[in-house]
């Protein structure tokens, strides 16, 4: 489903940000990218969504080339990937149900679609009582687990999650993992990147290892690439 | 589909505007400055064109003619005169009508009274007061009358004195004066509707840059062009029907207000020589509300939305 094949990041300084990584992830699969602080996780995230480009290789979702796709088919790539981080990227003047809301009627749901799914969803995440809230007025857990909604609420066929845990104590840091875990039992493909060993730990399944830019361990593969 | 994104839009625009409190108030500050330039340019326009207009219904020359005259004679000058392409308007004035206006000023001056009794006869010629079309004209029709020289069956010259030359100077002057001002007006106005242009452009920049992570949010989720663009562009175009209402209601405190203002400063008697500029403003604001209202609304909706527009296309890569 998705293939990044030999894909290279040097950025203007001359820091190299990913260095010919190769893997692959199949449908409904749960991957933990696992790598101290630079070691590339997050340039791997944004490139899968254009918010990055690589210096060399190429990112496929599915047959298409990620970079090579016009606006147009970028934004439609977009709907087809929720995204969750680390610093919960909410839009802070809308309510928590605005910003959900707002992920809907941009991929083109019905009033009705988006006035059912929306407390359908912040339910599941256990923030039906928050839905009138602004982002200020939450916890980091609460903020995170409505950007999950916002990521889920148009099922997507990928969720993304960059450090989704970072700013969370160990409580809403299982939390998260076990919301995370539900939607990828749902059918969703789950690529989770951390530098946390307990979430390693809980997450199980396949875990990628990253290093300085490079895979360096793959559990697919069984082996430490280096 | 396209109902709905457009409803879509115009509520976030809607909600943006009443949220992002700070900035739309100083957008709005900015645009309703701008739109009382465009005001000012207004009043401005309408107070000189009265001015103008009451200095040139004043300016006039006058042809005294001699007192052996025959008034058959006059009046076949004043239709020559009249004939003259130049010529807005001439009044024929006898001499019994010069006597009696005269009377009627001084009649509370006794000494002056006094002398015209001692003179005995009416010593007032008749006169012929010539308006013309345009101030600039005078000359040709001071020269037309010389060149003629008209005359009575006895040759005796019917034309005693023309006044042009004592007028001459203020009717140059204002020959030059009033294209001078009709220009200087109209790239005082270019100017200031530049100037507009460009602050309020950079103020809605300033509104998308505070917005920045808010739109990569929008990105993030796969917000169109029109979703992320289009809410800006329906908060520019608010600002400019606020802005709009705000110069709307400030035009009218300065016409009516000023009216008073004026008569205070100036005092009763200048006020009443004046009387036309005190109103004008007033009576302008009456008369055209229709016409200003579409010209400061228009202006202001231009300028909230037509900025907001390019400056979204401009600085947002969506």
């Amino acid at each position: 489903m998705i293939y990044y094949d030999k894909v290279s990041k040097v950025y203007p300084d001359k820091t190299v940000a990913l260095d010919e990584v190769s893997f692959g992830v199949e449908p409904k699969e749960f991957v933990t990218i696992v790598g101290a602080s630079g070691a590339g996780k997050t340039t791997l995230m944004r490139m899968l969504i254009g918010e990055e480009w690589p210096s060399a290789g190429a990112v496929f979702l599915e047959s298409f080339n990620v970079h090579r796709l016009g606006k147009r088919d970028m934004t439609k790539l977009r709907r087809r990937i929720g995204t969750v981080f680390q610093d919960y990227r909410l839009i802070p003047n809308k309510t928590i149900y605005e910003n959900i809301a707002f992920a809907m009627e941009a991929s083109g749901k019905t009033d009705g679609e988006v006035a059912s799914d929306v407390p359908r969803v912040l339910e599941l995440v256990n923030l039906g009582h928050k839905i009138w809230n602004f982002p200020s007025e939450l916890s980091g857990g609460e903020r995170q687990r409505a950007a999950i909604a916002r990521a889920i609420v148009t099922q997507p066929d990928i969720v993304i999650a960059d450090e989704p845990t970072g700013n969370l104590d160990p409580a809403n840091t299982y939390e998260i993992v076990r919301i995370l875990q539900k939607i990828n039992e749902l059918g969703t493909t789950v690529l989770l990147t951390t530098h946390n060993k307990g979430v390693v730990d809980t997450v199980g399944g396949r875990i990628i290892t990253m290093d300085k830019g490079k895979v360096i361990k793959d559990d697919r593969e069984g082996k430490y690439i280096l | 589909m396209i109902l709905t994104t457009i409803k879509r839009i115009t509520r976030t625009g809607f909600v943006n505007f009443w949220r992002n409190g700070f900035l739309s108030f100083a957008s709005i500050v900015v645009i309703t400055l701008s739109l009382c330039a465009f005001g000012l340019i207004i009043f401005t326009g309408a107070f000189g064109r009265a001015l103008i207009a009451d200095v040139k219904d004043k300016v006039d020359i006058n042809v005294y003619i001699s007192l052996s005259a025959q008034e058959s004679d006059i009046l076949a000058l004043q239709k020559d005169i009249e004939a003259l392409p130049e010529v807005a308007k001439t009044t024929y004035i006898s001499r019994d009508q010069a006597l009696t206006a005269f009377k009627t000023k001084w009649q509370n001056n006794s000494l002056i009274m006094q002398g015209l009794t001692e003179i005995g006869d009416n010593p007032f010629p008749a006169s012929i007061n010539i308006k013309a079309k345009d101030p600039g004209q005078y000359g040709n029709i001071a020269t037309f009358l010389n060149d003629k020289g008209p005359a009575d069956a006895s040759g005796t010259p019917l034309i005693s004195k023309i006044n042009y030359e004592q007028n001459k100077l203020i009717i140059d002057r204002l020959s030059r004066i009033i294209p001078l001002a009709e220009k200087s007006g109209l790239i005082i106005a270019i100017l200031l509707v530049a100037v507009a242009i460009i602050v309020v452009f950079n103020t809605i920049r300033l509104v998308i840059f505070t917005a920045k992570d808010e739109i990569s949010v929008m990105k993030l989720v796969g917000a169109s062009n029109i979703y992320v663009r289009g809410p800006l562009v329906v908060s520019g175009i608010m600002y400019g029907i606020v802005a709009a209402v705000i110069t709307l209601v400030v035009m009218a405190s300065f016409a009516y207000w000023s009216d008073t203002v004026l008569l205070r400063f100036a005092g009763v008697q200048v006020a009443a020589d004046f009387e036309l500029i005190v109103n004008v403003l007033s009576t302008y604001f009456n008369q055209n509300f229709g016409q200003i209202f579409g010209i400061i609304m228009g202006a202001g909706v231009l300028l909230g939305g037509v900025s907001s527009y390019i400056a979204a296309r401009r600085y947002l890569k969506v």
